[in-house]
């Protein structure tokens, strides 16, 4: 069984799926990722499925599962580069992805993650004025 | 499928693991191509076949698919037919009812790969086995 690897970015956790995944290693990788998370205490995880040409209920469910997963250990998950053919297909498959964050490609990903780490620290910081949250947003 | 569809030469594969089902992707979708299925309906067909050919494995236990090009005289298509000698489905209706499993999937591969293809058709019987026929009819 091949293996999908889980790169470390900065604080972030990059996987990007390049092949064709028997269930089987789509399981692993939903093991080998919490236990990254925990490894190496990153708050954010990056996949990658612009490689993918389609996406069964059964990939689905797994990036449903692992999306949950790290956020059970404080970490956001966010799901980037499906095609536009996927997106069509998953959505008349019935499977939406609710509780799923997406972005188009992986810059964009890291963006929403920065973006949302920093309101995390804001909402603590309470005496941050308004005005610097919306520079934030519009950023 | 009407008696006057031809049928060309059908492939076959055996499902009997998780690499068994990568392998059923990767067929249809080369036929699918072959074809000349618009890139959503390709993705559509295989998607489909990849949520059958799992059931075929995980609730019948295993079984065999076989694909191949079909023309009604008008269009082309694929048809691509799965068979197993399992337990067979005493409840048709309500496995082909959205979110209905009996194994701990999402319930959506019977009833989505109903969705993605334009022909389906199930023959079963308890204690038998399962034999379900799609086709994708190119456009
Ligand atoms: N080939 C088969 N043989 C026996 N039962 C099947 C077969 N395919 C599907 N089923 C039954 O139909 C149910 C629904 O299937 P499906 O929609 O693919 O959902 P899931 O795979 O998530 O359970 C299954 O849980 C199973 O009980
Ligand atoms: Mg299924």
């Amino acid at each position: 069984m091949e293996r999908v690897p889980v790169l470390k970015i900065g604080d972030i956790l990059l996987v990007s799926i390049q092949i064709d995944m028997e269930d089987q290693t789509a399981l692993q990788l939903q093991e080998d990722l919490a236990d990254r998370i925990v490894e190496t205490g990153c708050h954010g995880v990056i996949i990658d499925i612009s490689a993918l040409d389609i996406v069964d209920s059964f990939v689905g469910r797994t990036l449903a599962t692992i999306a949950s997963i790290s956020r059970v250990l404080d970490a956001e998950t966010v799901v980037v580069g499906m095609r536009p053919a996927v997106a069509i297909t998953l959505v008349e498959l019935g499977l939406s992805l609710p509780g799923i964050r997406t972005a188009l490609n992986v810059e964009l990903g890291m963006a929403l993650l920065a973006r949302e780490r920093d309101f995390e620290f804001k909402d603590i910081d309470d005496d941050e004025d308004d005005a610097d949250e919306a520079v934030v947003a519009a950023s | 499928m009407t008696a006057g569809d031809d049928i060309a030469a059908m492939e076959t594969l055996a499902i009997r693991s998780d690499q068994d089902v990568v392998r059923v992707r990767q067929l249809v979708r080369t036929l699918a191509v072959s074809v000349k299925l618009s890139l959503v309906d390709q993705t559509k067909l295989v998607t489909a076949a990849s949520e059958l050919a799992r059931n075929t494995l995980v609730y019948g236990g295993g079984g065999t698919v076989a694909a191949g090009r079909v023309d009604n005289g008008r269009r082309s298509g694929i048809r691509i037919v799965f068979s197993d000698q399992g337990p067979g489905i005493p409840d048709l209706d309500l496995a082909l009812t959205d979110g209905y499993t009996t194994g701990g999937g999402l319930g959506l591969g019977l009833s989505g790969a109903r969705r993605l293809v334009d022909e389906f058709d199930i023959d079963t019987a308890v204690g038998q086995g399962t034999t379900i026929s799609v086709i994708k009819w190119c456009r």
